[in-house]
């Protein structure tokens, strides 16, 4: 593997103040199981990484049903799934915190990681979109934040400038009657990267029976993670309906612009946005209705 | 080149103290450095689990840590598991089943069944096989390392 130096910085200024000095030759490491990989491979040149591991704010995990969630940057997979509070508030960002590679994976790979690899095909972007995340982005200047759907420009590339890291996310308190439900095409039962991946939100009324809001989210149909905006916003004061999510589903085809690869044809990836909305809009439906 | 960095852990229960520089893998430090060669290299990039070690209680992919990241943790390999005169419940059972063909993945396999039992004493078959799904065998067809780790689980 390429020669690099380590660096384990113990705050935020710290870091910001490497990745500052440091620049494009630097980089986070959280996790570890996407950007090992990519130096490797020599798919990334880094000189310079920088564990943040060591950081408070980045190993936030606080829930608080009014407040909503802080789940800071590098706080792995399992240790949210574990978390019974955070299932029952957020099943849709459980849904891909546990699909999100295997065991091993999971013990290491954090959402956070996830956000800032920027593959279009991440597990863990649709669900933070459908729950209206937003990034907490520290750095020279200090903190701002930003919609979680603006996050990515590109495959690999985000919207974190010289000196920036990403600090946390910050998930808003679920709404009374919501849910959300995440889940992706793939040829395997596990361990594979999503064809397709949709996920779902929902705000029903107290009947149950009209959708109030939703939010749709699309992986690996574009070169970075869509929010189906124009499809969500059609099913706002919508009667729950085969015919009204047929329509929201649509919306969602109609903005996938997918490639055709070696995981799936152009014409099949459009095919699957239908489906798997359709599917993330009832999973998430039947969740809010589940619950007592 | 990056100066290489002194490093202290514990290594299946003992204090362990290394050189190794940062690109070195803890799956590099275990083999090349150590001498623990029980894990192994598969694919080195996360998707074989061949490599598979606990790391401070987690099931982890030794190839996916930087020896460096090791710094004050606790690592349990498939060379800790056994007592000098007697095997792990876990290597008899995969004994008993014929669980392994050429042996490359077994010591990944039975330090991922260790961490799931260690959790979950008593795992239904689906919760092995999606417990298990990051570690790939290309002989045995996966069925006796089921059975392998449900056998262990009812012998304890």
């Amino acid at each position: 593997m390429r020669d690099f130096s380590y660096i384990a910085a113990n705050t935020i200024p710290e870091a910001v103040a490497l990745l500052d000095e440091k620049g494009e030759s630097a980089r986070i490491l959280a996790g570890g199981t996407d950007l090992i990989v990519q130096v490797r491979e020599a798919r990334r040149d880094v000189d310079w990484m920088i564990d943040v591991k060591s950081i408070p704010e980045v190993n936030a995990l606080d829930y608080n049903i009014a407040t909503g969630l802080t789940l800071g940057a590098a706080v792995e997979c399992y240790k949210i799934y574990a978390d019974d509070a955070i299932c029952n508030a957020y099943p849709g960002l459980i849904d891909a915190t546990k699909i999100i590679g295997g065991t091993a994976i999971q013990g290491r790979a954090a959402v956070g990681g996830n956000l800032c690899n920027a593959s279009p095909a991440a597990d863990g972007i649709p669900p933070l979109i459908v729950l209206n995340a937003s990034c907490v982005i520290a750095g020279p200047n200090g903190l701002r934040e930003l919609p979680v759907e603006q996050f990515c420009t590109a495959p690999g590339q985000t919207v974190l400038e010289k000196g920036e890291m990403l600090v946390s996310l910050k998930v808003p308190a679920p709404k009374s009657n919501s849910s959300s439900f995440y889940l992706r095409f793939i040829p395997r039962n596990e361990m594979d990267i999503a064809v397709v991946g949709a996920g779902a939100s929902v705000v029903l009324d107290d009947a149950k029976q009209t959708i109030v809001s939703a939010r749709i989210g699309l992986a690996a149909v574009a070169p970075t993670p869509l929010f189906a905006e124009e499809a969500s916003a059609l099913l706002a004061g919508q009667e729950v309906s085969d015919a009204a999510i047929d329509e929201a589903a649509a919306a969602a085809q109609a903005i996938a612009r997918p490639i055709s690869d070696m995981r799936g044809t152009a014409e099949q990836r459009t095919h699957l946005v239908g489906v798997l909305t359709r599917r993330a809009l009832n999973g998430a439906i039947e969740r809010v209705r589940e619950a007592t | 080149m990056a100066r290489r960095s002194h490093v202290q852990t514990t290594i299946n229960g003992e204090t362990v103290e290394f050189l190794c520089e940062p690109r070195q893998s803890l799956l590099e430090v275990l083999r090349d450095e150590l001498h623990l060669t029980g894990a192994k290299e598969g694919c080195n990039n996360g998707n074989c689990g061949a490599c598979s070690v606990i790391l401070d209680g987690r099931l982890v992919n030794s190839c996916l840590v930087l020896g460096v990241e090791t710094e004050g943790k606790s690592v349990e390999t498939i060379e800790g598991l056994a007592e000098p005169d007697k095997l792990h419940p876990i290597q008899d059972a995969f004994l008993e089943n014929a669980a392994l063909q050429c042996g490359i993945c077994t010591p990944g396999f039975i330090m991922s069944a260790k961490a799931l039992l260690d959790q979950n004493p008593n795992p239904t078959e689906h919760e092995v096989r999606y417990w298990l799904a990051g570690n790939l065998c290309r002989c045995t067809g996966y069925d006796k390392i089921v059975r392998a780790v449900l056998d262990a689980a009812a012998a304890k």
